[in-house]
């Protein structure tokens, strides 16, 4: 296969998105365990790994820089780099999501908790399965399951309004939950937002595959 | 000079190719005035050796378009054919049109030589008259159609440098020879000497595959101030200069049967970046071969 040294550079740049990919899923996943729990030295852990996050994604930005500083990628390879250098900007997002609840986990430590938590973790759940489906939309080169990526984005949102909506009514009815309450809203929508972000990721898929950027879904928060 | 380059009438009043004993060709359509250049059905011949078939396309006018694609596809080929130099060569024939402006260049009755001074061409070997000086060089097209006044002369030489952006370099050199300039300069003359006769299309045939990369991009840099006043064709191996300098990019492909066809044909940006043809994709991401 001519250019072989491009070829493998194409590889490592896709390879090195799965693995952020599940490096942001795993930040995910112990952060939302830090919540339910009330592990404080889990979200430790999570501030203090988002560090990992924040050097992969640089690295995997110079690859792309370089591979297009020497190797003048054109068509598909041209957008496939184009594509990566916006998903990981999203994936790293994600991370910034995930080490925020952490970090409300910290700050609430000592907060009751004012409704047992159901719909949040309902919603950490969607929108790590969104992320996922979206890397394997990539890895597929799949226009479909992208879009597929796009419509469960309405879970999500609806989950958030009536996670919204509980948290209202509790606060109308007793003003001292105010603060745990907001606490808790800040938490769904650092998912609200990961699970827009995979919606991200899905529309630069379909703008590898086709050169198009759909506008799957518009976020209304 | 012969009679007929005599009686040439001055640039202006509109060189007419048409056939000077029976009727005039097809009359222009609403359609060929934004064309500088309509290709229809062109194939081409060296002897038995079918080498370009049956290519079309549309050159818009004040456009740079690009012809691309590996050795032997007919890039070289099919653009000779474009001003009736490919008939020039041993046994070579072209069949179908060439539409300049509406006018077919192939019409019976059509002179192959007004047809070269209204498609200029500028090959990749710069190739300067070595008996003759810079101003000389330029000026030969101009006394070939037959001005005879020296300041009509000189205004156009000068006029000429400019446009090719040499002036500045030359202009207290004018008498030297143009076998002195350097390898970018030369073909800056030769680019000069082309547009002197103020052509409508000017063709070039790999311009700057002898020229280093600081003359390269100046001649590029020309290409696009020159696409101002004409319409430029360029053949060339170099995928980034196609992608640099042109507005469309025609990428052409010589089957199993060693004719060139016509693969695709859209504006750069979308060949450079999303091209429809698989064959375009594999040549241009260099997976071909």
């Amino acid at each position: 296969m001519p250019r072989e040294q491009f070829q493998r550079g194409l590889r490592d740049v896709e390879d090195g998105v799965l693995e952020l990919g599940s490096m942001v899923d795993r930040q995910l996943e112990r952060a939302m365990q830090a919540l339910i729990d009330r592990d404080l030295p889990l979200a430790d852990a999570v501030i203090r790994d988002d560090g990992e996050v924040n050097r992969t994604r640089f690295h995997l930005d110079n690859m792309c820089v370089s591979l297009l500083a020497q190797q003048a990628p054109m068509a598909s390879d041209l957008r496939l780099i184009i594509a990566v250098l916006a998903m990981v900007s999203d994936l790293e997002r994600m991370g910034d999501h995930a080490e925020g609840i952490a970090r409300i986990v910290l700050l609430t430590q000592d907060e009751p908790l004012v409704k047992p938590l159901v719909d949040i973790p309902e919603m950490a759940l969607q929108a790590r399965q969104m992320l996922r489906d979206a890397l394997d939309a990539f890895v597929d080169r799949s226009v479909e399951s992208a879009y597929l990526v796009g419509h469960a984005d309405d879970g999500v949102d609806a989950l958030y309004d009536r996670v919204y909506r509980d948290l209202i009514a509790i606060m109308t009815t007793d003003g001292s939950t105010i603060e745990p309450c907001t606490h808790l809203l800040w938490i769904a929508h650092n998912l609200e937002r990961v699970a827009d972000r995979a919606t991200n990721i899905a529309e630069r898929v379909v703008f590898t595959v086709t050169g198009m950027l759909p506008e799957m879904d518009v976020s209304r928060y | 000079m012969s009679d007929r380059v005599s009686t040439m009438p001055p640039r202006g009043e509109g060189l007419d190719l048409r056939p000077r004993t029976n009727g005039g060709t097809e009359a222009r359509s609403d359609a060929d005035k934004h064309l500088a250049l309509r290709v229809d059905h062109i194939s081409a011949w060296y002897g038995k050796k079918h080498a370009v078939g049956d290519v079309s396309l549309d050159i818009e006018a004040n456009s740079v378009t690009a012809l691309i694609g590996p050795s032997g596809c007919g890039k070289s080929t099919l653009i000779r054919t474009f001003n009736r130099m490919h008939e020039v060569a041993t046994a070579a024939r072209a069949e179908g049109h060439v539409y300049l402006e509406g006018e077919d260049i192939y019409a019976p009755g059509a002179d192959p030589t007004l047809v070269r001074q209204r498609i200029g061409m500028v090959f990749q070997k710069p190739n300067p008259f070595p008996t003759m000086s810079i101003a000389e060089n330029v000026a030969a097209g101009l006394r070939f159609m037959g001005i005879r006044s020296k300041s009509e002369i000189d205004g156009r030489v000068e006029h000429a440098l400019k446009a090719a952006a040499l002036w500045d370099e030359v202009k207290d050199d004018l008498k030297k020879s143009g076998m002195a300039l350097s390898g970018g300069q030369q073909q800056r003359l030769c680019i000069a000497r082309t547009i002197a006769v103020e052509p409508e299309v000017v063709l070039m045939d790999e311009p700057c595959s002898a020229l280093d990369p600081v003359a390269t991009l100046k001649v590029e840099d020309l290409m696009r101030t020159l696409a101002k006043d004409f319409t430029l064709v360029i053949v060339t191996h170099n995928m980034q200069q196609a992608a640099r300098v042109s507005d469309r990019t025609a990428f052409m492909l010589a089957g199993d049967d060693g004719v060139g066809h016509l693969v695709e044909y859209a504006p750069t940006e979308e060949i450079f970046t999303n091209p429809k043809d698989e064959r375009t994709e594999a040549y241009i991401t260099g997976r071909f071969g």
